[in-house]
């Protein structure tokens, strides 16, 4: 599937004049949601940055209807909306969670697991900024290892969880992982997930130049250049088979790849360790672990011909 | 057959203040003076890629006839992802006042 | 209308059924268990037309159903002692949103230790949330009201949840023949779902997101203004719910023996039908003692009490859950509505943990407090009714374990 911007219709995805912080890679990805699903759908979000980025009543600067819910029931809250909305005969209404990586992997996390192993009919997006940023830029779950927090000063010895994977080990219908940095990409996905019935799971990355210390106009390129170095690898897992999205492939080959510390240098939260060489060896070590689990991945989730033929290919 | 299958909305009957809003632009007021750089278009520049319209958090980018663009200077926070990101190089910075 | 012998908890879910619930969650714990079982089973069967959601925690048990209500299904959840507060944020939120929902509470004392008999602390720890609250007597009365909670709740003057409380394995568990009203005259009785607002792609309702302080303060406001209209639509259904399926309890609370009372138990829940053996047995002795059983919680009945017990000599308040630090629960109530008058009031702590008090102690305690109180009146916000293994080691009051 295929984004051509020139389609999108010429109209409004966002009310501006939110809450947002000015580069918020947020209101970016709520944009390229309406911008996928058009009209016939509800958000339910709990706690975090959307929260506020809502601005104050009796205005609200996201353009959909929105159950705002306790920071641990997203996933919960939005199961029970399905069921609601199905049961009194409006099929057709789509139900996405936006919930924040906090939300998602840590105090929403047991909802979260429940409603795909349920498989209930909604859409889940997890907007990763990894960190607790609304509270104002505490670690989670998934903060990333080294990244400077104000709960980890000389920065995070934990490396980042790997939710997508933990979902797709729940054999939901359909797990993809998204940037900002590529809009078309993200709308695409969230466009195919649409038409899946079942649970989906869509990790968006969401570079924070407030809690990443970068400057604002920089979102969509860190975005980006999270792909480019094989940080943030992007793939699809669909009905049990597993491939990586056509722009993200050529940074299987470590060559194609752009060293990391051009994007960790970028931001303020990596200050401390951009001069220390064994540091920025355990960032790279890390790619490496990941693109090791995305073979592994591939092989576990393809025909066999298609393993083999990936095999070669190395 | 169930008969609750259509929920009633009824107004309420007592003094009533609900935690609801609407969807409308400015939920914190007139953003644009949030900006101390404000970008501006070079319309010989744009192609109308809306590669800048994409990009933007805000929605303050305003297609135009032929997909060029203007900005919508009421609400525009300034943070600039418009003309880092325009391949052609067709929106500048400005510092305000 | 058929006669079945129910548990309380089947009591719940036949009530349920005839509310036509859309939605139902709910997670497992003992003694609500056997209400979910049932609904799961007619829902199975087809017997209710309803989405089952089988939730992995209580918390997540009432945002569904929460979720649920406010895309506008009738939903229904139910839980008991440490679900309960689980849910404890859920509750409230669900009750600030001003959305109509049903929520059964199987009370059980708090542990730790772990303990699954009854006392009230799990559904008295709710009180300042925003939900109607009302705990039932008997089957009979858990049926009943659990249907009204549908037309309490949904009413247009109170759109606020509403819990129904009925004691762990003392109504739960034990049986006894409850009439089931006929489908078509609950149908006629019960309107479809009413509700302030649904969330949905043409209501464009955003619900939740940051006001600004004086609005949210007014809110509030509005909450309590909707309990006071509450307390009349609680009369009203009561009135009109005996009028078409025979049954009354008097609404907020019931009276037993009051009319010419001098002295009253002010009591709640299951073992009020204990307070008025002991009462029957008094009343053989030409004892002038009645019961007021507290059937809703919240809204309190203030007016009603103060209306009921304003020529009383002395109130007695049994509490089955403590506030720490305090007195229990329905005392600090009841002397606070009682403020005005100027009686003997003596509030005792008892049941606790599912410990059994029994007609015969509550009489024994009734005649020693007319004792006390026609010796002068009394004001004794605090006593404990130990339990008999303890009893005479340990002084009634906590205070006098300090004074020694």
């Amino acid at each position: 599937m295929t984004v051509n911007i020139k389609r999108i219709p010429k109209k409004k995805f966002l009310m501006p004049g939110n809450a947002a912080c000015p580069g918020c890679p947020e209101t970016m990805g709520m944009r390229y949601l309406k911008m996928a699903l058009g009209d016939n759908f509800v958000m339910v979000i709990p706690a975090g940055c959307s929260s506020v980025i809502q601005g104050i009543a009796p205005r609200s600067g996201i353009y959909a209807p929105i159950l705002n819910i306790v920071f641990a029931a997203g996933a919960s809250a939005a199961a029970g909306m399905k069921a609601g909305f199905e049961s009194i005969g409006r099929k057709d209404v789509e139900v996405v969670v936006w919930a924040g990586d906090g939300g998602t992997g840590d105090i929403g996390f047991q909802a979260l697991s429940g409603a795909a192993e349920r498989d209930d009919d909604i859409l889940y997006i997890c907007v990763d900024n990894e960190a607790y940023m609304n509270t104002g830029i505490q670690r989670s779950s998934l903060t990333p290892y080294g990244a400077w927090t104000t709960t980890t000063w000389t920065g995070k010895r934990e490396h980042k969880k790997n939710i997508p994977l933990i979902m797709i080990a729940h054999g939901v219908k359909y797990v993809a992982t998204a940037s900002v940095g590529y809009p078309t990409d993200f709308i695409a996905k969230v466009k195919k997930a649409s038409q899946i019935r079942g649970f989906k799971y869509i990790h968006l990355l969401a570079p924070c130049p407030v809690g990443w210390r970068f400057d604002p106009a920089l979102t969509g390129e860190i975005g980006q250049l999270a792909v480019k170095t094989g940080l943030f690898p992007l793939y699809e897992y669909e009905n049990g088979k597993f491939q990586l999205s056509p722009l993200a492939r050529r940074y299987k080959d470590p060559s194609n790849r752009v060293p990391v510390v051009e994007y960790l240098k970028l931001q303020g939260r990596y200050k401390h360790l951009i001069n220390k060489p064994e540091e920025i060896k355990k960032i790279e070590e890390y790619i490496e672990s990941i693109w090791y689990m995305i073979d592994v991945l591939e092989k576990a989730f393809n025909p066999k011909e298609e393993a083999r033929k990936l095999l070669g290919s190395l | 057959m169930n008969v609750n299958s259509k929920p009633v909305l009824e107004e309420p009957k007592t003094v009533f203040f609900a935690p609801i809003s609407h969807p409308s632009p400015g939920s914190v007021g007139k953003t644009g003076t949030w900006r101390t750089h404000k970008p501006v278009v070079d319309l010989d520049k744009c192609t109308g890629c809306l590669i800048c319209w994409l990009y933007c958090p805000e929605d303050t980018i305003i297609r135009l006839e032929n997909d060029k663009v203007s900005i919508d200077y009421e609400y525009c926070k300034g943070c600039g992802i418009c003309a880092h990101q325009c391949p052609f190089d067709a929106i500048q910075m400005v510092p305000e006042g | 209308m058929v006669v079945k012998t129910l548990t309380g908890n089947y009591a719940v879910a036949y009530a349920v059924k005839l509310a036509r619930v859309n939605v139902v969650s709910a997670y497992p714990i003992t003694p609500q268990t056997t209400i979910v079982e049932k609904l799961s089973e007619m829902i199975e069967k087809g017997e209710l037309n309803a989405r089952m959601i089988r939730v992995e925690s209580e918390h997540s048990a009432l945002a569904a159903v929460y979720g649920a209500a406010s895309a506008g299904a009738r939903a229904f959840t139910a839980t008991s002692s440490h679900g309960l507060l689980y849910m404890h944020e859920v509750v409230w939120w669900a009750a600030g949103s001003r959305i109509p929902l049903v929520m059964a509470v199987v009370t059980r004392a708090i542990g730790p230790p772990w303990n699954i008999h009854v006392d009230h602390q799990d559904i008295l720890d709710q009180r300042d949330s925003g939900w109607i609250i009302a705990v039932a007597q008997e089957n009979q009365e858990v049926l009943d009201l659990t249907l009204q909670a549908f037309k309490i709740s949904e009413d247009p003057r109170v759109y606020l949840p509403m819990m129904v409380g009925l004691d762990g394995f003392i109504l739960s568990h034990t049986t006894a023949p409850v009439d089931i009203p006929d489908q078509e005259l609950v149908d006629s009785w019960l309107p479809p779902r009413r509700q302030p607002y649904i969330i949905a792609p043409e209501s464009e309702v955003v619900m939740g997101n940051i006001a600004p302080d004086e609005d949210h303060f007014m809110m509030r406001y509005s909450m309590a203004a909707s309990m006071e209209a509450a307390k009349k639509v609680i009369e009203e259904v009561d009135k009109e719910y005996g009028e078409i399926f025979g049954r009354s309890y008097g609404g907020l609370v019931e009276c037993y023996k009051c009319e010419d009372a001098e002295y009253f138990v002010v009591i709640m829940g299951s073992w009020a039908g204990d307070a008025k053996k002991a009462v029957d047995t008094l009343r053989e002795q030409n004892i002038p003692v009645g019961v007021v059983r507290i059937r809703f919680v919240r809204p309190w009945p203030r007016e009603k009490l103060l209306e009921i017990l304003s020529g009383a000599k002395g109130v007695l308040v049994f509490d089955r859950a403590v506030s720490m630090g305090s007195t229990g629960i329905l005392f600090s109530e009841v002397a606070q509505t009682l403020y005005p008058l100027n009686i003997s009031l003596k509030g005792l702590v008892a049941g606790l943990a599912g410990v059994d008090v029994g007609p015969s102690r509550i009489e024994a305690e009734i005649l020693k407090f007319i004792k006390q109180a026609e010796e002068g009146a009394i004001y004794t916000p605090t006593e404990w009714i130990l339990p008999e293994k303890y009893a005479g080691r340990y002084p009634s009051s906590p205070k006098e374990v300090i004074a020694k």
